[in-house]
Order: C-alpha cells, then structure tokens, then sequence
C-alpha cells in the first residue's frame, strides 16, 4: 500500500496551538493517525503526555473525538466502546493511543486481556522510551545505558519486546513503526483498520526533552535509528513476520549506519563507556537473530 | 436543560446524560495553548527559490502550522506556508528539508524590525 504524500489529506488532525514541547513525537505521531484513519477514528488516551497536549477546556489540541481515561483501563475502555459503537450502528475505528509506561507497564494487563479476547480495537504504543508526561522516569520499554530520573548511572535491564509478547496472544495483525517513516506508519494504520479483531502497532517516537537532543532532530534520530538497526520496521500478518523498507535491507550488519551516529546526538546516553555500547550492539544483535531465525523458520531466508 | 447552538459552538457545554446534567466538553479549536508562537526563540524563514514544493515540512512538522499553498512558486510549485502565530520554531521541518530551503533565524531580529513597524505579532 504505497503512500503518495501530496495526495494525503490536508484536514488538520493535529490543531496548531496545542500544548506539546516544541519538536514533539506524540503530535507528529497523531497527524499521522489522523491523516490514515480520518473522522472514523475515536481515540482512548490514558494519562501521558498526550493527555496534556490537548490543552486546556474548553478548547482542543487534536481533532479528533478522544476519551481521556485512567492508565489501566484503556484497552478495557476501548473494547467496549467499540463493541458499543458496533451495537448502535456506528462505523467507527476505536483506537489506543498510549505511552510506552502505560502500554509496557501500567496498563500491560487490560491490553494483554483485550488482545486474548480478540477486541475489534488498534493499540498504538507510542514508544519515547520513558514516563516523560511526569519527568522522565525508567518503563520496560526504556533501552539499556539510557539516563533517566531514576536511572541515573543508565538502566541495567533491557527493553520490553512488546510486538513480541503481542504477537504471542496470535492477534492478526502486530506491527512496528516510527515517527520517522510517517508514510510507513500510515499504510500500517490503514492495512490495521481493514482487519477485523485486535490489532498492535508500536510507534518509535524519540523525545527531544526526554533524550536530550536538539528539538529539529526528532525526525532525524527516528529514521537513524532505523539506519543502525536499533528500531527495527516490521509486520506479523496473522503470525507471518515481514521486514519492512528500509529494515529489510539492513539484515547484513554491515549495511547498517554504526550506532554511534545514533547515540552520540542524545544527552541521555553521554555517559555511556565503551563496554555499555558493547551491550547496546549485543542487544541489537540479539533482536536482528530472532527476526533472521523466524524468517529462517518461515522459510523466507 | 437543553445546550443552545451557541453554547455549542463555544464549546463551553456540550452534552447532557441521562441525568440532565450539562457537562464540559472540549471542541477541536487552534490556540488550546493560546499563541504558541510566543514559544518560539528561532524562526524558520523559507527561501521560495529553493524550494521544490516537496511537502516533507508540511509532512513532519510536529504543530501542523505548516499550509501547502498549490502553483504559488517563482516556478509554479506548491510551497509551504507557516502560520507563526503557532510555529514553536522547532526546527524540524529545516531539519527534514531535502534541499535547505528553510533557514532557522535568530527570533529577536524579527522583534526588533516588528516593533519598529509597530506590529506586535509575535
Ligand atoms: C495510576 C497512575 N499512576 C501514575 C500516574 C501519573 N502519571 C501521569 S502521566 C505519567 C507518565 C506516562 O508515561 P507514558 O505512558 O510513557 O507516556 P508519555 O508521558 O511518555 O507519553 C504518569 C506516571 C497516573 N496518572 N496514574
Ligand atoms: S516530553 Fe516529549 S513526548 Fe512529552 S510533550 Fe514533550 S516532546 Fe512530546
Ligand atoms: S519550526 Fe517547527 S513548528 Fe515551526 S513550522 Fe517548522 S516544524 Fe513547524
Ligand atoms: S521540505 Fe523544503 S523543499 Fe520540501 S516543501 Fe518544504 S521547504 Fe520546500
């Protein structure tokens, strides 16, 4: 499903004036829903930042009806209002938009419990690595070596593998995504509201307050992410994995930028020693292996 | 109780439940943060000669102030045009410009020529 920008729709979905930091994952993120989904989308945001970059009643930063909830009840609001949207004829694409600590951690729970029963829902985890609604505290989605508030010399543990763990509830569609591929995004989002049952889509969506880095490199670093292999873009189509461009021409490492282009432009892994980076490339290491061995299982390689 | 269309459209009440009560409802509007572009400390200024019309500014910038303006380049082509009112002078869309068309200038030239002219946009 190919994306021609210039033919993507020109109604604002994301209001200017809305309260998000200057150079925001989260608000470039959900132009992007609102330009795949359009007016059939309802969005159920569970405390995080784009709870706040809505701004303030009585006026509205996203165009788009959302119901603000609590953290563990998202996916669990999302079920039934989707069944209840159904039930009154409406057609409509209920859709979760949540942190990675409320995805990961918080709300980890109702998601896996929607996701068993089959919702007719899209999860969308948008992924800036840590809690940074409230200052930038660790979740199980924070990378190893990151800084954060309450990792102060860099975390000690991995990063969640959350399509994973999707996946293995067998729901038919799991996807990764970045903010730095907006048109990749957006052809997921649409392949996702063509299926019906539950649908996964986790959203790299790098934060220049919570990494530390220059606000006009939001982009940037989410693409360069991609280009070492350190985000890698893929899909589970009713359990049949796929390397997305450019992902699936990054298979051979040499291909791959090295991933201290990637590291060096973010303040939150200044710290790191060389034995820390060693780690960080073990841990992509290990990510590409499960994806070569599944796609090795499935015989596509 | 019913909510007037007036009431409504200033999205100051919006909906009654079954009790018939009138409850707060946010409506989509620009400015839920008011004037952001107060935000802005850089400016981006975008060189039309440049520009080829590509609209990965418009695509990527995070606070959608960016309006794609069809056939109204020196060569015909569709340009960006920001509305700094709300630009937050991130910097992305300079970032992502394929061909630099789009330079991040010091936000204090603008005051001073502004309030020379006694217009105080931004
Ligand atoms: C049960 C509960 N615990 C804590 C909070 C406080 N809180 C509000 S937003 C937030 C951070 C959310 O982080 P994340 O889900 O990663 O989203 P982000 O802010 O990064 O977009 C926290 C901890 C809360 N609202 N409810
Ligand atoms: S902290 Fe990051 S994700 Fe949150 S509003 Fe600011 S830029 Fe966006
Ligand atoms: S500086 Fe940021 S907010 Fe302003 S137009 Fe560029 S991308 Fe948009
Ligand atoms: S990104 Fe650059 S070339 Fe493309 S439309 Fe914007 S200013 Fe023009």
């Amino acid at each position: 499903m190919a994306v021609n920008i210039k033919k993507l729709p020109k109604k604002p979905y994301v209001i200017p004036g809305h309260a998000a930091c200057p150079g925001c994952p989260e608000s470039m993120g959900f132009k992007y829903l609102g330009m795949a989904l359009g007016d059939k989308a309802v969005v159920v945001i569970p405390a995080g930042c784009s709870s706040v970059i809505q701004g303030l009643w009585p006026r509205q930063g996203f165009g788009l009806p959302i119901l603000n909830i609590v953290f563990a009840a998202a996916a669990s609001t999302a079920s039934g209002l989707a069944r209840a949207l159904k039930r009154r004829g409406v057609d409509a694409q209920v859709v979760v938009w949540a942190g990675d600590g409320g995805t990961a951690d918080i709300g980890f729970q109702a998601l896996s419990a929607a996701a068993e029963r089959g919702e007719d829902i899209i999860y969308i985890c948008v992924d800036n690595e840590a809690y940074m609604n409230t200052g930038i505290q660790r979740s199980g989605l924070t990378p190893y070596g990151a800084w954060t508030t309450t990792t102060h010399t860099g975390k000690k543990q991995f990063k969640k593998p959350m399509p994973q763990i999707v996946a293995a509830h067998r729901v038919p569609y799991v996807a990764t995504a970045s903010v730095g591929y907006p048109w990749d995004f957006i052809a997921k989002l649409k392949k996702a509201a063509s299926i019906r049952g539950f649908k996964y889509i986790h959203l790299h969506a790098p934060c220049p307050v919570g990494w530390r880095f220059d606000p006009s490199l939001t982009a940037k670093i989410a693409q360069l992410a991609v280009e070492t292999g350190a985000w890698i873009l893929y899909e589970y189509e009713n359990g049949k994995l796929r390397l997305n461009p450019p992902s699936n021409r990054l298979i051979d490492p040499k291909k791959r930028k090295p991933i201290e282009e990637y590291l060096k432009l973010q303040g939150r892994f200044r710290h790191l020693k060389p034995e820390d980076i060693e780690m960080i490339k073990k841990e992509i290491e290990t990510n590409w292996e499960d994806i070569i061995r599944a796609l090795k299982i499935q015989g596509d390689l | 109780m019913a909510v007037s269309e007036s009431e409504q459209r200033r999205g100051v009440v919006a909906v009654i439940e079954p009790g018939g009560h009138k409850l707060p409802l946010s409506m989509a509007g620009p400015g839920a943060m008011g004037k952001t572009g107060y935000w802005r400390t850089q400016r981006p200024v975008v060189n039309y000669e440049r520009c080829t019309g590509c609209y990965l500014c418009w695509l990527y910038c995070p606070d959608n102030v960016i309006e794609m303006v069809p056939g109204k380049g020196p060569r015909g082509q569709d340009i960006p045009v920001i509305d700094y009112d709300y630009c937050k002078g991130c910097g992305v869309c300079a970032a992502v410009c394929p061909v630099k068309a789009i330079d991040m200038v010091d936000e204090s030239k603008f005051l001073a020529k502004e309030k020379e002219e006694g217009d105080g946009n931004a």
